[in-house]
């Protein structure tokens, strides 16, 4: 009993389900994060002691951290258009480094907070506002690159079987998770320059 | 259209499902069954209302040391009260059981866009919903800082808030998941002619409120992430500067309160319309079948629900008049809410006038649809004067407040869900619920409803406060119309024991033969008149309808019926 | 997509790449500029916005997106707008913002 429009698109519309569906569940996603940006904008303008970003944080290991996610973009993007040109190596290729980049982030950011939480005295989510809402929101923003990993790695690994089985319902969902993937990129590019930068 | 015979365990037909209509189901009994423990909830705290400092009778020894409750407890159940209610109870039964249950149907669909993951979002709000109670049973008892949660009491209350925090956190990501179902199933699963303005208003109503929930929600997740950073670790997102707490900090500082109120009321405004949109869909659905008519205005009504919708994003600091906003801003408020009350006018308007020339049925879910339009307009006119910050300066945090939103709730929302029951129920099961039971069931909750809420006014106006576990009664303003308080428990009580009329029926119908009609209401929509009752099991439809016509085509001139299917041809 | 169009399409994204770097950079040189906090802001956000332009416009096939898509994005963004702008806009009147 097959759901209309899974694989193939809605006339009308023009759109598979995934497509709308993952377009919807980043708008939510959008409201998430936005809400944590208004808390900044709450929290920062109701003190006028505000400490500069690089006060705290290393802006070097953010550039390289911003390059490698968007790579990472660049190489998703690239994963699912070598699936439309039916190249499965090349699909293999790219996801890998796009895991690569990914892995990459997350390394930076365990050094950047161990480096924080073994500072002397440590700087802590505890200690104010400005550390508070960063680790906060990058912190989230960390658990969404890592469910990234999950799913990207799924595909990659195990999930890749259905290439074989039906290659245009496998393009899409690689499409449906570069499009979350490119989400949380967008959301590091505004968070690196209003954390570590404004 | 069916599968073959396979054979399916117990477990994954009825447990694991991912069929919507099991799904919808398994969301209407639990919502239901919380529904009940957040009124027996109301109905222990009304007894310490009525008679305060006494001891509750039979489990007062399990609430408190002298037998009465303690404030810390009235406040736990309260906060409770009103969380259960609305997010365990009224949204999971009107979006997750009905929404479900019905959207599919009535778009001619063989189920919602992505059952996976509607199994999923009822098991995330089954955990979500366990979570919650569980915090009854922490030291400390259950979120007492109110359904609200306002810092920074919420910010330094016992355990149970951390474990509200959580729930909600489940409870979202529940939400959000059923939306993005709903809001994909009707934009890509309507059938052949199911054109938008041909949708039943039910569908519209549960769209709109998809749409509100995905957009709204997330903020008061994002809140309750800071809370929970607040709390776990520390920091002072909703700590001022300067405040001393015994026992707790030392606090950075430099946080607000009013940043929790500001995220928070962004998604409850909006949530008050999620809880009567659905409403709305059904009193409708009800009035058209039982007057024989064409619904008047369908396109007044659509576009009045999409401007309702609209608007509810930017209304919510009328719950803040009181923080120090500034007239300008304020006026700002004012000007919005006033102005959303215009298409709430619109669709009651609609209703009633729909009512004009009918040749009215007096069924049960008639009754409660009927029901529903003065008490939701009794709701809705109490609300004007607390949208504006001139007289909410008086009635603000008062009974009056209370009054008002249980009446749209109360014998407003859940009226229409009793309606929907009613009127869905031989579809559901093939079966027909007992007139009389169901005649006893509106008449005694309707008096009693206005029984509980309508002296809140009064209260409120004298300026009794709200959330107070005595009643209030040590306040000298409170002299004169604090004993209405003992009629208002008895009248909550009877209430209670009306509620029996409605298990009693259900019980007895469920065990009564089967009818063999699948449209025993002569409806048009193609929910009852394209699926057997209850509908197959894999797929609803023996061949799925293509659809011709409107949804309210009653009475339509020379036809045979007074009622022309939607997926009738002509 | 026809395999051409997906061979152009491959074009675009190394362009945009190129772009995205290139902005990277941008943003972090901005920040030594010595042009005062709000503009500093204004212009922080601004090649952000820019970044995410692209990123939205052609790595996420933004461009020609289907008009649900569109509406939904739209919808969103309103509401996004008046999360961002609304409630910092009620301590406006504070003559000490808290």
């Amino acid at each position: 009993m097959d759901i209309p429009f899974n694989v193939k698109e809605r006339p009308d519309t023009g759109l598979y389900n995934g497509k709308l569906g993952i377009w919807l569940f980043l708008a939510s996603e959008v409201m998430l994060f936005g809400g944590l940006f208004s808390a900044y904008i709450f929290l920062r303008t109701g003190v006028d002691n505000w400490p500069a970003g690089t006060e705290y944080l290393d802006v070097r290991l953010a550039t390289l951290n911003t390059l490698f996610l968007i790579s990472s973009s660049v190489t998703m993007v690239m994963s699912w258009a070598s699936l439309k040109l039916n190249d499965f190596k090349k699909f293999k290729f790219y996801s890998g480094t796009t895991l690569l980049f990914a892995f990459g982030f997350l390394v930076i950011k365990y050094f950047e907070y161990s480096a924080k939480f073994s500072h002397v005295p440590p700087y802590l989510p505890s200690t104010n506002n400005f550390l508070g809402i960063y680790f906060t929101m990058t912190g989230l923003h960390v658990l969404h690159v890592i469910g990234g990993i999950v799913v990207i790695g799924y595909y990659f690994g195990p999930g890749s079987k259905m290439w074989k089985a039906d290659p245009e319902r496998f393009t899409n969902r690689i499409e449906i998770v570069g499009l979350y993937w490119h989400f949380v990129d967008l959301v590091w590019i505004f968070l690196f320059p209003v954390l570590y930068l404004l | 259209m069916s599968e073959g015979n396979h054979k399916q365990s117990f477990w994954t037909k009825y447990i694991w499902s991912t069929d919507h209509k099991i799904i919808g189901i398994q969301y209407g009994i639990t919502s239901l069954a919380w529904l009940l423990f957040g009124f027996v909830l109301i109905s222990i705290m009304r007894y310490q209302l009525a008679y305060p400092g006494t001891p509750i009778p039979l489990i007062g020894s399990l609430l408190g040391p002298d037998g009465a409750l303690p404030p810390e407890t009235y406040n736990s159940m309260g906060a409770m009260h009103g969380t259960i209610m609305i997010f365990l109870g009224v949204v999971p039964l009107a979006f997750g059981a009905f929404g479900n249950y019905l959207v599919p149907l009535q778009i001619g669909a063989i189920d919602m866009a992505f059952p996976k993951l509607n199994a999923a979002s009822y098991w995330i709000y089954f955990l979500g919903s366990v979570i919650m109670v569980v915090g009854f049973f922490v030291p400390g008892g259950a979120a007492n800082s109110g359904w609200t949660s306002y810092p920074p009491l919420s910010n330094i209350a016992t355990t149970g808030q951390t474990v509200w925090l959580w729930g909600m956190v489940m409870l979202i990501t529940s939400s959000l998941l059923g939306s993005v179902n709903i809001l994909v199933t009707v934009i890509q699963l309507r059938t052949d002619g199911m054109t938008w303005m041909k949708l039943p208003i039910f569908v519209w109503t549960q769209f709109i409120t998809a749409f509100l929930l995905l957009l709204a929600f997330p903020p008061l997740e994002a809140a309750g992430i800071l809370q929970l950073m607040d709390r776990l670790v520390g920091t002072s997102f909703f700590m001022p500067s300067g405040l001393v707490v015994s026992g707790g900090g030392p606090y950075a500082g430099g946080g607000s309160p009013l940043l929790w109120q500001h995220l928070f009321w962004f998604l409850a405004h909006p949530e008050v319309y999620v809880l009567i949109l659905p409403a709305f869909g059904i009193v409708t659905e009800v009035i058209a079948n039982n007057t024989r008519k064409p619904i008047k205005g369908y396109k007044s009504l659509v576009y009045a629900m999409i401007f309702l919708g609209f608007m509810s994003f930017i209304v919510w600091a009328h719950h803040m008049y009181l923080t120090g906003m500034g007239t300008t801003i304020g006026a700002f408020f004012q000007t919005t809410t006033m102005i959303i009350s215009i298409p709430s006018v619109v669709i009651l308007t609609a209703l009633l006038l729909s009512l004009w020339g009918g040749s009215i049925r007096f069924n049960t879910p008639m009754l409660f649809a009927l029901g529903f339009l003065p008490m939701f307009g009794i709701g809705g006119l109490t609300g004007l004067p607390l949208g504006l910050a001139a007289a909410d300066i008086h009635l603000h945090d008062t009974y009056y407040v209370i009054g008002h939103f249980h009446y749209v709730v109360a014998p407003g929302t859940i009226f229409a869900l009793f309606a929907g029951i009613y009127y869905w129920f031989p579809k559901l099961t093939g079966k027909r619920t007992n007139e009389m039971l169901g005649k006893l069931h509106f008449y005694s909750s309707f008096i009693f409803m206005n029984g509980v809420f309508m002296p809140m006014f009064i209260q409120g106006l004298a300026g009794l406060s709200r959330r107070m576990n005595d009643g209030g009664e040590t306040y000298a303003h409170a002299a004169g119309v604090i004993h209405l308080n003992e009629f208002m428990t008895i009248s909550a009580w009877l209430l209670g024991v009306a509620q029996l009329f409605f298990i009693v029926n259900m019980i007895i119908s469920l065990r009564s033969k089967k009818t063999g009609e699948s449209n025993p209401w002569n409806a048009t929509t193609i929910d009852w008149t394209d699926t057997t009752s209850p509908p197959l099991g894999h797929g609803n439809f023996e061949t799925v309808p293509t659809v011709y016509r409107g949804p309210y085509e009653y009475s339509v001139p020379n036809e045979k019926n007074d009622f022309s299917p939607q997926s009738q041809k002509g | 997509m026809t395999p051409d169009e997906v061979k152009h399409h491959i074009k675009t994204y190394v362009i945009v790449f190129i772009a995205l770097a290139f902005l990277t950079v941008v943003t972090v040189a901005i920040s030594y500029l010595d042009i005062g906090v709000k503009a500093g802001i204004a212009l922080g956000l601004f090649v952000a916005s820019i970044k995410a332009s692209l990123v939205a416009c052609y790595f996420m096939h933004l461009i020609d997106e289907k008009t649900t898509i569109y509406w939904t994005l739209i919808a969103t963004a309103i509401s996004f707008l008046i999360l961002i702008f609304l409630p910092i806009s009620t301590m406006l009147a504070q003559a000490r913002i808290y």
